[in-house]
């Protein structure tokens, strides 16, 4: 039932395909030790990540997928719903590969780096600060720096050979990059050294001067949060002096790794205007940042087994069959009823072949048999209702044609992979499987659209 | 109704068209709007196809009958310069601590300051008035950080009110909590008839009732028309396919034998008829799963033609006719 390949009009349409996004070699390939899948909330981000780590998995690979957020089903699947911070291998997996998987939690993230790096003394102090805990509790920021962290603590510990990672579905999709950096110049700042100036108030004389003007801003700042936030603040600035050049270099070493050879950056989208608008903020954002992007991963592309119908003559024909019924066409005349077979021009026109026997159900027949005429009209109703049906489909498809070709045209130079929708969502590892197949099956034209839809009542 | 409508949702159910389209509802008939952004990503400059918003209050619409919508884009480290001029006269004080970088590290750093001043400016203009009393705006609308993070977001305050006990930001902070506790606010949660969504929907009540915010109403967004109907489905799994291609032939789409053109349009039909049914249910499912949280709930329909400010008035108008607006 396959539309014949040689004859792909609706190709012709697109603009020249974007490269194709081959995932196998990627996922492959030793050299890989990182896949970094970002892109905006809603696209199916996770679920990328854990079927690309599924995927890499039963290939033969040692991964472990760090995931931010993900749908509660979705962690049931790999069966990590009780956070814990720490990678769980997940059961199930073909192969001889490995697959672990985890949840960030991000406050445990913090608390670890406290105690790993203060003595026990000084930790306590900072974990029972007031305003550490509401830093540590997920302020707008804390995530972004904690998958990083996290990220750079998986790496460090060389136990798996492919890392693939989720990315917080931040305000600003690219926070994540942002984090280390911004922890930076914040650690270099002045603001730091203000904060930190009560507590070294009596130093040398030269610096007297230095201290009138800050013990001023400090003042401001007291007026400001209140006396005793702004304690609070210094009294935990002043135990973490000792974790910043730490943080510092953590941070620096974590961008440094998502810039490295090893890194793959996939960035993930569905054929929406949003979606793909943010989608090409990101290429733009990574190439700026000198980040190695492997590709453009589309979730939820539609096809069609019939894509040569148009909607428009899908519409026509679905309003032909709605109205003309008023004038009586009694039984036996269903022979009339068959139309020539000229609808399509690039088919050589039907000079009817013979009717070969289907299923043993022979098709019309000449003779008419004849037909009760109201079940014709609910199968007429039937048929107007799949017509338009389709004709909403080849709208659809035509709506994300359009946005893809957008983005094409901007940035025609970043491979895609495009992945058909499904009609539910994933709950299990199978279906994490059939993910993982979709967007490894390289075949982003949508003139193979029968086999898609084939496959999406899955 | 309230005069501070929060719309969160979670990302991608499209929670700044239906903002957008509610500001416009509540515009409707002489009335003024404004329409906030907290998150920085330009969506309602988009949406109303004009240049991106700077951090000022200005006029993006009109509404039938003499409306006026207007939009902010909410910048939290001018928010914060605004601030410290405005209530503590703290302008030459604000330029030396951003110079030392405070303002970049209380708007992007400090716990939730960020987060204060967000919600503080949009509360200022709830209350805000002019000279002869009347409130400035009748409605302020809030584009909202998404359902995961909407309650923390909302309840912030709190939590600095906690943080800081006495000064400025105490008292700034306990007032922004005020309103927002208020039955002068009430947060709208848009969801799609999707699992991840419903279920997210779900939570983020739970987590707003938990907090003691205002929960309004459920806006469940681009729902696809119904096409075919339950009996529709019952009987496209047992009308023989031969009748199909006899149908689409009448249609005039070709011959219904088999191979020919009529015919070969059967499978894929009742293909695209499968994955419909199992949508059908799947949507069926999550309705009444969204039914059962016992809030008003309504429906906006999935525009064919995608999203464009034709749109957005078309949604707008339905919001009107479902007594939202």
């Amino acid at each position: 039932m396959s539309p014949d390949p040689a004859h792909a009009p609706e190709g012709a349409r697109h603009l020249s395909p974007a490269r194709v996004l081959d995932l196998d070699p990627l996922l492959d390939d030793p050299q890989t030790r990182i896949i970094v899948c970002c892109g905006s909330g809603g696209v199916g981000k996770t679920t990328t990540a854990a079927a690309l780590g599924l995927r890499a998995a039963e290939r033969g690979r040692k991964v472990v997928v760090l995931t931010i957020d993900p749908a509660r089903r979705l962690a049931q699947s790999m069966g990590i719903d009780s956070l814990d911070n720490t990678p769980r291998r997940v059961k199930g997996i073909d192969g001889e590969g490995e697959l672990h998987a985890m949840m960030l939690d991000m406050k445990r993230t913090f608390d670890e780096i406290v105690e790993a790096h203060a003595d026990p003394g000084r930790a306590a102090a900072i974990l029972s600060n007031p305003f550490y805990q509401s830093l540590s509790a997920g302020f707008a920021g804390t995530q972004e720096y904690m998958a990083m962290e996290k990220l750079g603590q998986l790496r460090a510990r060389h136990e798996w050979d492919l890392i693939v990672v989720d990315t917080p579905p931040s305000r600003s999709a690219l926070d994540f990059l942002d984090a280390p950096k911004r922890l930076g110049s914040f650690l270099d700042g002045k603001l730091i050294r203000v904060l930190l100036a009560p507590a070294k108030v009596g130093g040398r004389a030269g610096m007297k001067f230095l201290n009138v003007g800050m013990s001023m801003m400090t003042g401001a700042l007291g007026k400001l949060l209140g006396g005793q936030l702004l304690k609070d603040v210094q009294t935990f600035v002043a135990a973490m002096d000792s974790m910043f050049g730490g943080f510092r270099t953590r941070a620096d070493a974590t961008y440094k790794l998502l810039q490295a050879p090893g890194t793959a950056f996939l960035v993930v989208a569905a054929p929406e205007r949003d979606a793909l608008r943010e989608a090409a903020y990101f290429v733009e954002r990574l190439a700026a940042e000198d980040m190695p992007l492997a590709g453009l991963v589309l979730n939820r592309v539609h096809g069609s087994g019939a894509f040569r119908l148009s909607a428009e003559r899908a519409l026509a024909a679905a309003e032909n069959l709605e109205e003309p019924r008023i004038v009586d066409q009694g039984g036996g005349k269903a022979g009339l009823r068959n139309s020539p077979d000229t609808y399509d021009s690039s088919e050589s026109p039907a000079s009817d072949p013979p009717a070969a026997p289907d299923e043993g159900s022979p098709t019309v027949t000449d003779d008419g048999s004849p037909a009760d005429p109201d079940s014709e009209r609910s199968v007429d109703q039937l048929t107007a209702g799949l017509l338009r049906l389709h004709a909403e489909r080849m709208q659809l498809l035509a709506r994300e044609q359009r946005t893809r070709d957008r983005f094409t045209a901007l940035h025609p130079e970043v491979a895609v992979a495009e992945v058909a929708a499904l009609p539910g969502d994933v709950h299990d590892l199978a279906g994490l499987r059939d993910i993982g197949d979709r967007l490894a099956a390289n075949r982003p034209e949508l003139p193979d659209g029968e086999v898609r839809v084939s496959d999406g009542g899955a | 109704m309230s005069r501070l409508q929060v719309v969160s949702g979670k990302g991608g159910t499209g929670k700044t068209t239906v903002a957008a389209a509610l500001a416009l509802a509540l515009a409707t008939e002489g009335k003024r709007t404004l329409l906030v952004e907290v998150e920085g990503r330009q969506g309602i400059a988009q949406l109303f196809e004009t240049e991106a918003l700077p951090y000022e209050e200005r006029k993006i619409a009109v509404a039938p009958g003499g409306g006026e919508v207007h939009a902010l884009a909410i910048d939290p480290e001018l928010a914060l310069l605004d601030y410290l001029q405005m209530f503590y006269k703290m302008g030459s004080a604000g330029r030396a601590l951003k110079k030392l970088g405070a303002i970049d590290f209380a708007t992007t750093i400090a716990p939730g300051l960020r987060d204060v001043l967000l919600t503080g400016k949009a509360c200022e203009a709830v209350r805000r008035k002019d000279r002869s009393g009347r409130f400035v705006y009748d409605y302020v609308v809030m584009d909202a950080p998404p359902t995961g993070r909407i309650t923390r977001f909302l309840n912030v305050n709190d939590e600095v009110a906690g943080l800081a006990k006495v000064g400025p930001i105490h008292n700034q902070a306990q007032a922004v909590m005020r309103v927002l506790k208020s039955p002068e606010t009430a947060v709208h949660l848009v969801s799609l008839l999707e699992e991840m969504p419903v279920q997210e929907t779900a939570d983020g009540i739970a987590e707003l009732r938990a907090a003691r915010l205002p929960v309004g109403r459920v806006i469940v967004n681009m729902v696809r028309p119904g096409v075919l109907d339950a009996a529709d489905l019952e009987f496209v799994r047992t009308v023989p396919r031969t009748d199909i291609a006899r149908s689409l032939s009448a249609a005039g789409l070709g011959g219904a034998r088999r191979g020919q053109n009529a015919e070969k349009l059967v499978n894929p039909l009742l293909a695209q008829a499968e994955e419909y049914a199992e949508r059908y249910l799947l949507e069926h499912e999550q309705r009444s799963a969204l039914g059962e949280l016992g809030l008003p709930l309504h429906e906006l329909p999935l525009l064919a033609e995608g999203m464009d400010l034709a749109g957005l008035y078309e949604l707008a108008n339905e919001l009107r006719k479902q007594g939202i607006a």
